[in-house]
């Protein structure tokens, strides 16, 4: 009996832990996601004016009812349309999608062999090659990326290798165009998918490629049969992990680029800051997210059936 | 079974293998006989997993050579007509039984239609027909581990290699399936060699077995020669209870010797032709061997010592005893209990009377 009741008791603190332990990343969601998004959604149906805030109609709490259904009155689609029929934007979404779809099918075939030879390294060299994905991090962002451009520049590093190398006569423009773009994005994004990669790699049991052969498999069927569907999750995670801030990136486009690689994260920056048009700004935004939702959400479903799938 | 002739299945000619400063097998030479069952058997970390790994082509030897009847093994592991079933199974995860089947069939470049009378055959050799289409982590550890022989032996292979097969079931299914494994084995005629830590499941299943001591082998025999004859102080420690006795040789004859024991005496044993008068010897008596306060078998010479019972160790259809004798010396005797719940049967505390035939005594130089 009171067994019974220590055991309720017991089973009463865990649930009130786990409802707080639900209760505090929710919080944090609703707080700093879910909250600026809705002000995000709010501002895309306004009007720009030259005012502070410089949109209009601002809501006013203190106005009443009447206030209120002004407000809601006065709020509209209109940018929206503006959105989908202005052929810069467009243009921009799908330069956006392109450089992420190219430059991350260009990370997963340079990312994978450094994942394979780091997962089948030594167990002793495996952490020095870890230590080494990581390291570029304990730098700064900017820093890196302008070092880049020290590289890539006309007099840079790259050019006078390669003519060094009597591999060209005269130096090659590669600053502002689409080659130093996809440099920087896939230099910058390169752990991302060698590190999930490494991990899934890295785990699995050596005895699967070992009974492969063993039954016949010559080592390149092995690797294709066997290595590669088993390292889907890494995959899956390694792709998303650099597509969707790939779509978003501004810093590397704005700053190796042209004006050829207008990328949605600049048009973005260009009617925020530039043009000050909030409103604008916020359904450019906000078309992203959508956008962006939908790998999103593929990536929380596959990872799902995989839990299933492994318990 | 064999032709005399014939070059052994499987030959390991002075096989090492090193690493680092660390020797797994140490000049290893063993022959395994087509269309035997053998087993290598040790405690775990003895290397006796690494010959299989080397006739598998996981590994290659240090030094010596590994013959598959009489050729010389050095294709790489994907073009050896041996196959192996692993400890882990190792079943793909993403593919049905079917198809963890049909995986090795397809690399020879089988036909199709062959190909599917092959798994099919081999799954209800098995006895997984109903089972074909699902995954592994759909099955139990049992289903699984007949996934993992299903698939080696539909290659044909000439040897099949087991390294620790039912290590991971529970005891009941593994002595079930150690059964089961002899009586597939004696179908379809292939050579299998396990390895194994467990002495019982290497003498259940196996004609012929190794006892393999730090890389080496201690002694190649029949189960029944390694449990009645060992040649050494280890395999007689290693295989089932032993008694071992320290002594010192008295006299020393074609058909027996007498050994002065401490703690008993002077005891018959059966012949040890290479032990010399004067020299230290082991005697291994087998708990089983001793018989209790009875007249004890006729042998060529009777050994006869008292003692009381210490301590009764209940093990079901057996009971071991511990009997201290006079000199205070300990003695496991081993009665089964048909006889222990006998009214007269011997309990902590009482005088006993030990017997044990010259016979039943293996006199062991090291």
């Amino acid at each position: 009996m009171s067994e019974g009741a220590t055991q309720g008791g017991r089973g009463m603190r865990r649930s009130w832990t786990l409802r707080l332990a639900i209760l505090l990343p929710f919080a944090w969601l609703v707080l700093f996601v879910l909250l600026p998004t809705l002000i995000a959604f709010k501002i895309s149906l306004s009007q720009t004016v030259l005012a502070q805030p410089p949109y209009v109609p601002v809501l006013n709490p203190s106005g009443g009812w009447d206030a209120f259904v002004g407000f809601l009155n006065a709020l509209s689609f209109e940018n929206y349309t503006a959105v989908f029929t202005d052929s810069l934007y467009l243009a921009s979404y799908l330069k956006s999608l392109q450089v992420a779809a190219l430059s991350t099918a260009l990370i997963l075939l340079i990312g994978y062999p450094i994942a394979y030879a780091m997962a089948r390294a030594p167990r002793g060299v495996q952490s020095v090659l870890l230590i080494l994905v990581i390291l570029p991090f304990w730098t700064a962002f900017l820093i890196r990326i302008y070092a880049w451009i020290n590289i890539l520049q006309r007099d840079g590093l790259l050019n006078q290798l390669l003519l060094s190398l009597g591999i060209v006569d005269a130096p090659i423009a590669w600053l502002a165009s689409d080659t130093a773009v996809y440099i920087g994005i896939v230099y910058s994004y390169l752990p991302f998918m060698v590190l999930p990669l490494y991990a899934t790699l890295e785990r699995m049991d050596a005895a699967l490629r070992e009974a492969a052969a063993d039954l016949g498999a010559p080592p390149w069927k092995i690797f294709w049969q066997i290595t590669v569907p088993l390292s889907r999750p890494g995959i899956l995670a390694g792709v998303l992990l650099c597509f969707i801030p790939i779509v978003g990136e501004f810093v590397i486009p704005d700053l190796l680029g042209s004006s050829s690689t207008l990328m949605i994260g600049q048009t973005l920056w260009t009617e925020f800051f530039a043009n000050r048009d909030w409103p604008f700004a916020s359904v450019v935004a906000l078309v992203m997210l959508v956008i962006l939702v939908g790998p999103i959400v593929l990536y929380e479903h596959l990872q799902a059936r995989a839990l299933e799938k492994a318990r | 079974m064999s032709d005399a002739a014939a070059p052994p299945a499987l030959r390991f000619d002075g096989v090492t293998r090193r690493f680092g400063s660390v020797v797994a097998i140490d000049r290893l030479s063993l022959d395994i006989f087509a269309g035997e069952f053998f087993a290598l058997l040790g405690p775990s970390g003895c290397g006796k997993s690494t010959p299989l790994r080397l006739a598998a082509g996981f590994d290659a030897p240090s030094e010596g050579r590994i013959l598959l009847h009489g050729a010389p093994l050095t294709a790489p592991p994907h073009l050896r007509p041996v196959n192996m079933m692993f400890q882990s199974y190792a079943l793909f995860p993403h593919m049905s039984v079917a198809d963890n089947v049909t995986f090795g069939l397809k690399q020879e470049g089988l036909p199709k239609a062959e190909i599917a009378a092959r798994v099919s055959e081999m799954l209800a050799l098995v006895q997984l027909s109903a089972l074909g289409a699902r995954k592994p982590h759909q099955l139990s550890g049992g289903q699984r581990q007949r996934v993992a022989l299903a698939r080696a032996l539909a290659k044909r292979p000439q040897v099949l290699l087991l390294d620790e097969p039912l290590a991971a079931l529970d005891k009941k299914l593994r002595a079930e399936t150690q059964f089961e494994l002899k009586r597939l084995q004696r179908r379809l005629g292939t050579t299998f060699v396990i390895v194994t830590h467990d002495q019982e499941e290497a003498m259940t299943v196996a004609d012929r077995m190794a006892v393999m001591q730090a890389g080496t082998v201690a002694q190649v025999g029949t189960p029944d020669e390694i449990y009645e004859h060992p040649a050494s102080r280890y395999v007689a420690d290693f295989i089932g209870d032993v008694n071992l006795l320290q002594g010192r040789v008295v006299r020393t004859d074609a058909s027996s010797v007498v050994v002065a024991c401490d703690g008993f005496g002077e005891i018959i044993a059966g012949p040890a032709p290479e032990a010399r008068v004067g020299e230290t010897i082991w005697l291994a008596l087998r708990p089983e061997k001793i018989a209790v306060s009875e007249g004890g078998r006729a042998g060529v010479g009777q050994n006869e010592v008292t003692g009381t019972v210490v301590e009764v160790g209940y093990r079901g259809e057996q009971s071991m005893l511990e009997v201290r004798t006079a000199a205070g010396s300990i003695l496991k005797v081993s009665v089964t209990n048909r006889r222990r719940r006998a009214a007269d049967g011997p309990a902590v505390g009482e005088s006993v009377r030990l017997t044990f035939a010259a016979d039943d005594i293996v006199a062991l130089t090291r």
